[in-house]
């Protein structure tokens, strides 16, 4: 009898990390749809960028209240979740706060006192984002993409946040043991009059409830992570290791292009040559869909958190058009998503469902030519995800494949290809100006 | 009078310059561009730089095409560019356009163009640095620039301090920053080949906005570094009614104008 808590501990944890385990899974396999794309050169590069931007959070701060409230949080997620191997253990053992004989008295409570700090500090900080985006109404979160599920699966996160750390409060503050001894509850001591005319078994009931609601709580916040923006806190990682490190303004060669350019400008090639054998299917240029862009591009759009930092510096944006960066990483994961759906409910292969990232059902023409390729929301991105790529990558599908530039634009490639300018000037005249004053 | 000699006419003497000045089709067409090109030309002038165009050679560095979508016209114009630059022996090519400077220095080079790109500011740096082209009695007479960064050249490449040394070093100045300013610049409205078409419906204008944040400075004079943004800036100041008060000028021009070219 005694060990049922312990088997019912561990048969929670295996379904939780089961679950998770599952789902990363399926994430993975959905970020493979993607194009092949090297990113492997250049490792010591991108552990610095790694360990300064995601580790170091050094783009968050590049605006101070936001950055320093994130910071906060980030670290007493850190370091509470030392907190939770301890639960952990003492779950699946029966014991209670296990790591306090080894770690001795004072150190196990300096360890105690400074999750209980960092628990009211995330608290606090967490309250602070939660006013900002209801109350303050600060415009980056309520931009017209963030209604419906995207507003709430924002505050539900805060709420999981407050909860988690309210309960972790609540567990030490009932924690007779912890409070006759005096160390660690440096918090909680001050929550204990609240629950003053409790006799030891209420508050020992208390206790366990609040220790198996936290412990429940994180399982199920594990698992809430795939279905949120807010698997940022994983993908922050691999997705500032895979970033572009080549200068922002140098857009990839496609080199399928090349190729046929050559051919074309080589004087020896026989024009009447017969295609090379096995050449398959002619490649498509450009994207249209998920599975046309490359495996860092939907990763990115996994890592979005949806903070608008992007959308809120975006030229387009600010003056009205239809573009927001942050809308195209959202679109692109919705997208990549019910495509993985497609692919579960087909047995393992992709059923064509008549949709496309680019068209009526996401991503529309307009807002992929609102875009100037200024490169602010690339910049801006505190985890260096680039929606930028994605646009150029859908107007080489519509110019490439489409013919569906805009009029003033296929004039004006007309004049490229016919006189040598995007106006139609002459070659010739292209010295006039030494003689003009 | 200005001297442009022309890279055919040097090749057919036996000669080869120091560096290519790529003029850019903006700067070869746009009558507020060519203004532009020919202040650049006067300083090389002054600074006795070995340089040659390639005149009727030149084609449009294909960077529109590009970022409009056209792969294939952006790489045949690249090739056929890269042809001509090739044969003239091209080692260093200087450039006052930022996206004529992004795409030869960044995106010709897996094409078989590899030069060393300099945008002018960066080479007039350089030019006063090795004691080529003297800034010490560089004097205007405009209260306060302010400088707005072409995203071509700053974001896309990350100089931000060339031009604004440049405008320093003339006396009888100041520059004041906007508030977005640097990485955190707002673009003009022209880049990603916005420049040929009208914009997507909205409220108002990029250059509006960012002419508006130019304003706020109390600019007699708003500098930049790129031909497109300069278009779009000056139609930003006349679209705020302040044409009569503030100008829109290239470094180059402020340059040669500082130094009496």
């Amino acid at each position: 009898m005694q060990l049922i808590p312990n088997i019912i501990f561990a048969i929670l944890l295996g379904v939780g990390v089961y679950f998770f385990a599952s789902n990363v899974k399926k994430l993975i396999r959905n970020i493979k749809l993607g194009k092949d794309l090297d990113r492997s050169d250049q490792k010591s590069q991108r552990w610095s960028n790694m360990i300064r931007i995601a580790l170091g959070q050094s783009k968050m701060v590049r605006r101070p209240v936001s950055g320093f409230l994130h910071v906060i949080v980030y670290i007493g997620f850190i370091i509470i979740n030392i907190e939770v191997l301890e639960i952990v253990l003492d779950g699946l053992l029966g014991t209670h706060r296990l790591f306090l004989p080894i770690l001795g008295k004072a150190f196990y409570g300096f360890l105690i006192g400074t999750f209980e700090v960092l628990a009211l500090l995330v608290f606090v900080s967490v309250t602070i984002f939660w006013l900002r985006r209801n109350v303050l109404k600060i415009k980056r979160f309520w931009n017209k993409e963030m209604t419906d599920w995207p507003k709430n699966d924002g505050n539900y996160i805060l709420y999981f946040e407050m909860v988690l750390m309210t309960l972790f409060l609540i567990m030490n503050t009932t924690d007779v043991h912890l409070q006759q001894s005096g160390t660690g509850n440096v918090i909680s001591q001050f929550f204990v009059p609240l629950f003053q005319n409790i006799s030891f078994e209420g508050l020992h009931l208390i206790e366990r409830t609040a220790w198996w609601l936290h412990i429940c709580g994180i399982l199920v916040f594990l698992n809430y992570l795939y279905y949120s923006k807010h698997l940022h806190i994983l993908l922050a990682f691999p997705n500032t290791f895979y970033a572009n490190l080549k200068p922002k303004g140098q857009f990839p060669n496609n080199k399928n292009v090349t190729k046929e350019v050559q051919l074309m400008m080589d004087p020896n090639a026989d024009p009447y040559a017969a295609p090379a054998e096995d050449e398959g299917e002619p490649e498509k240029f450009g994207a249209s869909d998920v599975t046309d862009l490359n495996w860092v591009q939907l990763m990115n759009a996994y890592t979005c958190t949806e903070c608008g930092r992007c959308t809120s510096v975006c030229p387009a944006n600010l003056t009205g058009k239809e573009l927001s960066p942050r809308a195209i990483m959202m679109k692109t994961r919705n997208r990549l998503e019910e495509v993985g759906r497609n692919i579960d409910a087909n047995k393992g292969t992709f059923q064509d469902d008549g949709k496309q990232l680019l068209g009526d059902d996401y991503i529309t023409q307009e807002e992929i030519w609102a875009c100037t390729s200024c490169n602010a929301c690339v910049e801006e991105c505190p985890v260096n995800i680039d929606p930028l790529s994605i646009i150029m990558d859908m107007r080489q599908y519509l110019v490439m494949e489409q013919s569906a530039a805009p009029q003033e634009l296929n004039a004006m490639m007309t004049n490229v290809e016919n006189n040598g300018a995007p106006w139609q000037y002459s070659q010739m005249d292209r010295l006039n100006w030494v003689n003009e004053e | 009078m200005i001297t442009v000699p022309v890279m055919a006419d040097l090749f057919a003497e036996g000669k080869e310059p120091d560096i290519l000045f790529w003029v850019g089709s903006a700067g070869s067409f746009d009558d507020r561009a060519k203004k532009i090109t020919r202040a650049f030309v006067k300083i090389l002038n002054k600074a006795e730089v070995n340089f040659a165009v390639l005149g009727t050679e030149e084609s449009s560095s294909g960077d529109a095409a590009k970022r409009a979508g056209n792969e294939f016209l952006f790489q045949m114009q690249a090739m056929t560019n890269i042809e001509v630059m090739n044969a003239y022996n091209v080692k260093k090519i200087v450039t006052a356009c930022p996206h004529s400077f992004n795409t030869l220095k960044n995106e010709y080079p897996e094409l078989g163009g590899k030069y060393e790109v300099f945008h002018h500011t960066q080479f007039i740096e350089q030019l006063v640095k090795e004691g080529k082209l003297d800034l010490s009695d560089a004097k205007l007479d405009i209260n306060t620039i302010t400088y707005h960064d072409p995203c071509y050249l700053g974001r896309a490449n990350d100089e931000y301090e060339a031009p604004r040394t440049l405008l320093k070093s003339i006396k009888g100045t100041s520059l004041v920053e906007m508030k977005r300013s640097r990485n955190n610049s707002l673009c003009c409205g022209a880049g990603g080949a916005q420049m040929f078409k009208e914009p997507e419906k909205g409220d108002r204008d990029i250059n509006d906005l960012r002419t508006e944040d130019a304003l706020q400075t109390k600019p007699d004079v708003i500098a930049t570094g790129c031909p497109f943004c300069n278009t779009m800036m000056t139609d930003g100041v006349k679209h705020h009614k302040k044409e009569n008060q503030v100008e829109v000028k290239d470094i180059a021009e402020l340059l040669a104008e500082s130094l009496g070219l």
